[in-house]
């Protein structure tokens, strides 16, 4: 009986994936502390009722930011994003901010990595940057209701001049 | 003395039948909404029809058609592995008539326009009540399920001192510990949270308190639908396909884990939500790539297993054993491809617990075809494989329709490849998962997903055809198939002798109570932190 030599590969098989989880999470660890790469993540509360009522989301839009950034503010509804087109600049960094004024949404911008949720009574954030200009389009991505496939609108990005 | 005289056939037979009628529902539900996807004119499509059916697919797939198989499989698996009847048989009973009241108010809500909420019921999106209540009843059927099988464990154990209980029913009683565990979330969300809320008792919600209760269960489900799945591998498959159980000891290890891990990983689902502190995102994202430990020692338990059995049919070489083994019957290829199919969705499963990766692919059509592969293949079609084998001896009439049965798998297994792999590909091209019509009013950027749509319908079509033949063959079985005697409900021998006395793995309350503090680890102080914050909660919305 070969029991041994069958307990061999047994225990090389499970050294060899305790050794690629062990790669996994250092690479994580790695890209955690050497490079910033943390799960995004932004804390702030607001009265979904009165969003209208808010000096940031009454009129949301791209206005300039300290240090050169973009801010853009966007209010998520069913079944649309305002503002319907956004216009930032390439290559500068563009910080989103945003929130519902109903049910739950989600932000994607189509061919990146911005997506985040959008929920009621709390602000996302998050910051990117756009290196290739053209015209992006911007889908909801979290079921809303029976418009959620029109929930979509665009982003310009303008090479810097 | 007969092979049935200890057993509860009828009742295993009866939780199967809903599952198997759930599945029938929700395969058609699935159909319509692939063709509608590719943008076919089908009769009465509309938006409100297809999230309608969106909701009532994932509902009974994932919550009915899982739970009520589960709860067939651990009547019949209790029955045979400790030769014994349950404990409490009419209680029993009254598990299953609670959860079909539940199905039937839950489904009655959906299909009556009331509840198009999607199976993930995310508040301030709101239903009626009879859909909160109805699954919250499914649940305490599957309480009371799990209360009768564990004493029924504990009553046998009392019975046979210092024997270790049998693998089969190990996993089982596993699967229990993280279902019981799992479902406090999901009952706190119902129970505080959307059932006062819909019967208009409280005026708001906190959604995202509702989302991580409602996440806190939603992975550790997963682990409730796979951990019966990996039953089956183990202590089946070896069996049918000619062999033994290469380790029935691994075996124990694996289920081990999956009670002390399954629980604290689910904001590995929200990577992309607000208010959820950054640090404790990775703390789950590290404790999920623990979990794929287990996994990955199942695949070498069963692969192993799989070379015995071809080996004990006469291959030689390297590789030969593949070949050998019987492909043609329905329960073993249906658990071999379903772990083909799986492998795969693991590696995706990596990309999405990588939150980096995940923001490109967190809720595009990738996700869809990720877990189509894992619950939708690895599960169900082991489920539909087991029901071949299972179904014949709970009733006692042969197998009909054997070449169906035969070709099901194989349909099965080519759909979904057509299925996940184009949705895998318009995931990362960004195309959003669940929407109606994914043309955005004529964009070029959504037009280059539009061919591959067309190859998730033909996939869809092929899974169609597929669940067709599966319910036909069952139907066949139950009303015309010949009477038949051999009705013994066997397991796999262990290649290795087994160690016959209890050990520490018996002693399934120890792994319950480290479960139960990596869980208060993982999520105490987060949600505490954010019921000691200042939240706003929201009116109830009814937009579809």
């Amino acid at each position: 009986m070969t029991t041994m030599r069958v307990g061999i590969y047994e225990r090389a098989w499970m050294w060899a994936a305790g050794v690629l989880i062990v790669l996994f999470l250092a690479m994580l660890g790695y890209a955690a502390v050497a490079q910033g790469l943390r799960p995004p993540s932004h804390i702030e509360t607001i009265d979904p009722r009165a969003v209208f009522d808010d000096p940031r989301f009454a009129n949301p839009g791209v206005t300039a930011g300290p240090d050169g950034r973009v801010i853009v503010t966007s209010l998520a509804m069913t079944f649309a994003f305002q503002p319907a087109e956004i216009r930032v600049p390439a290559n500068r960094p563009v910080s989103f901010g945003l929130t519902s004024s109903d049910v739950q949404h989600g932000f994607q911008i189509v061919g990146t990595n911005a997506n985040t949720m959008v929920i009621p009574g709390y602000v996302s954030e998050f910051t990117t940057v756009f290196k290739r200009a053209g015209e992006y389009l911007i889908v909801c991505n979290e079921y809303c209701g029976v418009g959620h496939h029109l929930m979509s609108s665009k982003l310009i990005v303008e090479a810097a001049p | 003395m007969s092979a049935t005289a200890n057993r509860d056939d009828r009742l295993a037979t009866a939780n199967l039948g809903v599952a198997v009628a759930a599945f029938g529902v929700a395969a058609f539900m699935a159909f319509m909404q692939a063709l509608s996807r590719a943008n076919l004119e089908l009769p009465g499509r509309s938006a409100g029809m297809y999230y309608l059916s969106v909701t009532a697919h994932g509902v009974l797939m994932a919550i009915v058609f899982t739970t009520f198989f589960i709860m067939g499989l651990g009547v019949a698996f209790t029955n045979a592995g400790l030769e014994r009847r349950l404990r409490y048989p009419r209680t029993a009973w009254a598990a299953f008539w609670i959860a079909t009241l539940g199905t039937v108010m839950a489904t009655w809500a959906i299909v009556t326009g009331k509840a198009t909420v999607l199976y993930t019921f995310y508040p301030p999106l709101q239903a009626h009540p009879a859909f909160y209540i109805g699954l919250t009843l499914v649940v305490v059927g599957s309480w009371v399920w799990s209360f009768v099988i564990l004493s029924t464990w504990t009553a046998w154990r009392n019975e046979h001192p210092g024997q270790a209980t049998p693998l089969e029913v190990y996993g089982m009683l596993a699967a229990i510990i993280v279902w019981l565990v799992a479902t406090i979330g999901v009952a706190a969300e119902m129970l505080f949270q959307l059932i006062p809320w819909s019967l208009g008792i409280t005026e708001t919600v906190d959604p995202m308190l509702a989302r991580t209760l409602f996440w806190y269960f939603g992975h550790p489900l997963v682990y409730f639908w796979l951990l019966p799945a990996y039953v089956v591998w183990y202590m089946v498959i070896p069996r049918l396909a000619g062999g033994k159980l290469f380790s029935a000891q691994l075996g124990r290890v694996v289920f081990a884990m999956f009670i002390v891990l399954s629980t604290p990983v689910g904001f590995h689902h929200q990577y992309m939500d607000p208010a959820v502190p950054s640090g404790w995102k990775m703390l789950h994202t590290f404790l999920t790539f623990i979990i794929l430990f287990p996994s990955f020692v199942t695949a070498f338990t069963i692969t192993a297993s799989l070379e015995v059995a071809g080996r004990a049919r006469g291959a030689r070489g390297l590789f030969d054993w593949i070949g050998k083994l019987p492909w043609g019957d329905p329960t073993v290829s249906s658990v071999l491809l379903a772990m083909i199919l799986f492998a795969v969705g693991g590696f995706g499963g990596a990309v999405n617990a990588s939150f980096a990766t995940d923001s490109v692919v967190h809720n595009t059509a990738w996700i869809q075809g990720h877990f189509h592969l894992t619950v939708g293949t690895a599960v169900a079609l082991t489920f539909m494989g087991t029901a071949y084998w299972l179904v014949p001896r709970l009733t006692g009439r042969e197998l009909e329709l054997g070449l169906l049965a035969k070709v099901q798998p194989y349909l099965w297994f080519l759909g979904m490849l057509l299925f996940s792999i184009a949705n895998h590909i318009t995931g990362l091209m960004g195309m959003p998962r669940r929407v109606f019509d994914a043309t955005y009013q004529g964009s070029a950027i959504a037009e280059r997903w539009q061919s591959l749509t067309a190859i998730s319908a033909a996939g869809g079509v092929l899974l169609f055809i597929s669940s067709t033949f599966f319910l036909l063959v069952m139907l066949g079985t139950v009303l015309a198939g010949k009477k038949t005697a051999s009705r013994e409900i066997q397991f796999s021998e262990t290649l290795q002798p087994e160690p016959a006395s209890s050990s520490i793995f018996d002693r399934l309350g120890v792994w319950a109570a480290i479960a139960v503090v990596l869980v208060l680890i993982a999520y105490a102080y987060p949600i505490y932190s954010h019921l000691s914050m200042p939240t706003f909660g929201s009116p109830g919305y009814k937009p579809y």
